[in-house]
């Protein structure tokens, strides 16, 4: 799950992460008041779920509220990355001396967290660690043992070279920790963290993303969610309980298991169709999940035909047909439908489906090709 | 013989009163693993069929041998699974219970690791030796006694394959589901040691998938140390970046994880990629000569 900076600052702030104050609106006509609130000299700042809002024109110097609201109403009309800008983000414009970089996040193949620090900030770091990985400094943390403070100093101040700045940093970092930990963060970065007098570091981006595994945990990061980050049809997927992920082909696909789900939108390409999404039912055999499943299907007009592919393990596919039945019962789906059923009471499942003058598919190589033939 | 387990296996079920937990038991059963107990706190005393239900890992151990565990529990309670199996000293402990937090993940992992114990999964299927044992929720009947050895991330892609192979006359040694999540206790290169070693495996299957680099280190562990064929399956090639399909582990994210790194590092290491399951079955005649 991903959160607006705003709101990424405001729990940096309850962590004790140096942030500057901001004001947050959806009006341009509110950056007045905060303008001068905050000093006249402001920056604003589009807040939306995707990188990339500087060169798409999302951020912006203001001299004056007069300057702030004008800024503040070109930004509302922006849409970045195919997302309307809702928010903007008002904060006083500082001085920058110097820009560094810090981030923390998983090295999945070291299984442990991984603290990244650069004296190139401002930057894309994903850019950096390809043109200039040696630019990038590295330090571990395993959870068991926490942080291994001498190995922290000796990486940080390789960035920080005074004492003062060295201890902001050591201790922001520990706080950058203390948050990953507790709220079970995917990735807590600071870009830039910025120098702003002679020793005064501040963060003044901040971006952070939490594992949607944990969510259940924390009521209070849970609550910050913005409907924004999914589309109508991965929301209702959700409620569904189905695994979804919305593509821009034309052929819809229902399959059980994340694998096989991905395998089988790769082979439609392989044979020349595109699909429409990734959906994954679960491992459950509920027949009111594939229901949902082809209720969001086939609402996409894109789509042109539909393609179920069920390997049965602990999914039975008589539960499957029944779930088919169901659907072509309650909703009128005009859509040609191409179904592979193997595995878990097969000869059932074919059976009902059979009776009711579909024709069912035991090989996948055969199924794939005949939906991208009638798509 | 086989990797990690065979019919002197002796296994227990974590969350064995559980609805998942009882009916996979018996599954279990019905496919000849020898299940010596199961554990669920609280309900020490009572027995699934036959099976004796203890309060925790450790009097299950005082009543019997174990040499694996199998987790059934939900989510929020798997890491303290985890971690009882691993106290009580249990040397192979399997998960497949799906939706451990990341970061609770990497402390398990090392909390294992440090007691000298296996971990494999979580979110994974489990594992089979065909007609000897099967530890977790796979259809036992797909597979049959043999020498290819399978390694994968997912569960159902998995059956797919195994489908192929055995309907093309290729039995398997062991079959592994590692697990789809971003950090596991078990990579490719871990089980990939092992089917090297295992004198009645011919030939590796490896299925991964989008996400990480744990197919990029199994490439380079093939290529130094592997005299046995491997053939590779990658799937997630029409996945866009920055999202999640399915699995925790299965996203393109920083430029990492990409399908294309991966292919090209399988056939670097001299293993051929097939596009489509079915065609396993024909690259790995290929690379066999049987």
């Amino acid at each position: 799950m991903k959160i607006h900076e705003y709101q990424a600052k405001e729990l940096f702030a309850s962590y004790d992460i140096p942030v500057q104050d901001q004001a947050v609106m959806t009006e341009a006509g509110e950056a007045r008041a905060a303008a001068d609130k905050l000093g006249g000299f402001v920056v604003v700042k589009a807040q939306v779920l995707v990188g990339g809002r500087g060169k798409a024109g999302g951020v912006k110097l203001a001299r004056s509220a007069d300057e702030a609201v004008d800024a503040a109403r070109t930004i509302l009309g922006l849409t970045i990355g195919d997302l309307p800008v809702e928010k903007v983000m008002i904060a006083p414009a500082v001085d920058i001396k110097k820009e560094y970089y810090m981030g923390l996040t998983l090295d999945r193949a070291r299984k442990q967290l991984i603290l990244m620090v650069s004296k190139a900030g401002g930057v894309d770091i994903e850019e950096l660690a390809v043109e200039r990985p040696e630019e990038i400094l590295r330090f571990h943390i395993n959870p068991l043992d926490g942080i291994d403070e001498t190995g922290l100093e000796a990486c940080l101040s390789q960035a920080f070279e005074t004492p003062r700045l060295l201890e902001q940093a050591g201790d922001v970092v520990r706080k950058m920790y203390k948050l990953t930990i507790e709220k079970d963060c995917s990735l807590v970065e600071i870009n830039p963290y910025a120098l702003v007098d002679d020793d005064t570091l501040l963060a003044l981006d901040a971006k952070v993303n939490f594992d949607d595994n944990a969510l259940y945990k924390h009521a209070d990061i849970e609550a910050m969610k913005n409907p924004e980050e999914y589309s109508q049809d991965e929301i209702d997927a959700k409620t569904a309980n189905l695994s979804f992920v919305s593509m821009d082909g034309e052929i819809g696909c229902i399959v059980n298991g994340a694998g096989l789900a991905m395998a089988t939108m790769d082979i439609i390409k392989l044979y020349g169709g595109t699909p429409a999404n990734f959906l994954d039912v679960g491992g459950s055999s509920n027949p009111e999940k594939v229901l949902s499943a082809l209720q969001i299907i086939t609402r996409n007009p894109k789509v042109k035909a539909i393609l179920i592919n069920i390997f049965g393990g602990i999914t039975r596919c008589d539960d499957i047909a029944n779930g088919i039945l169901m659907a072509m019962k309650q909703t009128d789906i005009k859509l040609p439908m191409v179904i592979r059923l193997i595995g878990t009471n097969e000869k059932e499942g074919r059976a009902l489906l059979m009776d009711a003058g579909f024709e069912v598919a035991e090989e996948l190589s055969a199924a794939v090709e005949k939906v991208v033939s009638v798509a | 013989m086989s990797i990690l387990i065979d019919e002197k296996t002796r296994v227990i079920v974590q969350g064995i009163t559980g609805r998942d937990g009882s009916f996979h038991a018996r599954s279990m059963v019905a496919d000849g693993t020898d299940i010596v107990g199961g554990v669920t706190p609280g309900k020490g005393g009572q027995k699934l069929d036959d099976i004796p239900v203890y309060n925790t890992v450790a009097d299950c151990m005082k009543q019997s041998g174990v040499d694996a565990s199998v987790i059934f529990v939900p989510a929020r309670f798997a890491s303290a699974a985890i971690r009882e199996a691993a106290d009580a000293g249990v040397p192979l402990i399997i998960c497949i219970t799906e939706g451990l937090p990341v970061v609770e993940m990497v402390s398990n992992y090392h909390y294992v690791q440090r007691r000298g114990l296996r971990l494999i999964g979580p979110n994974c299927p489990g594992l089979i030796s065909p007609g000897k044992c099967k530890i977790g929720i796979m259809p036992a009947r797909i597979h049959k006694p043999g020498s290819v050895g399978v390694i994968s991330r997912s569960g159902t892609l998995t059956y797919e394959v195994v489908y192929n192979l055995t309907t093309s006359g290729y039995g398997q040694s062991t079959c592994i589901g590692i697990g789809g999540d971003p950090v596991i206790g078990s990579s490719f290169t871990d089980m990939l040691e092992l089917f090297e070693q295992d004198p009645d495996t011919d030939s590796v299957i490896v299925i991964g998938e989008i996400g990480g680099e744990d197919e990029e280190a199994a490439a380079e562990f093939i290529k130094h140390k592997m005299s046995k064929p491997v053939v590779g399956f990658i799937s997630g090639r029409t996945a866009p970046p920055g999202k999640r399909m399915g699995h925790a582990g299965a996203i393109i994210s920083g430029g990492k994880g990409t399908p294309d790194a991966k292919i090209k590092a399988f056939n670097a290491a001299g293993v051929p990629v097939a596009d489509k399951p079915d065609q396993i079955p024909t690259l790995l005649r290929k690379q066999t000569g049987r």
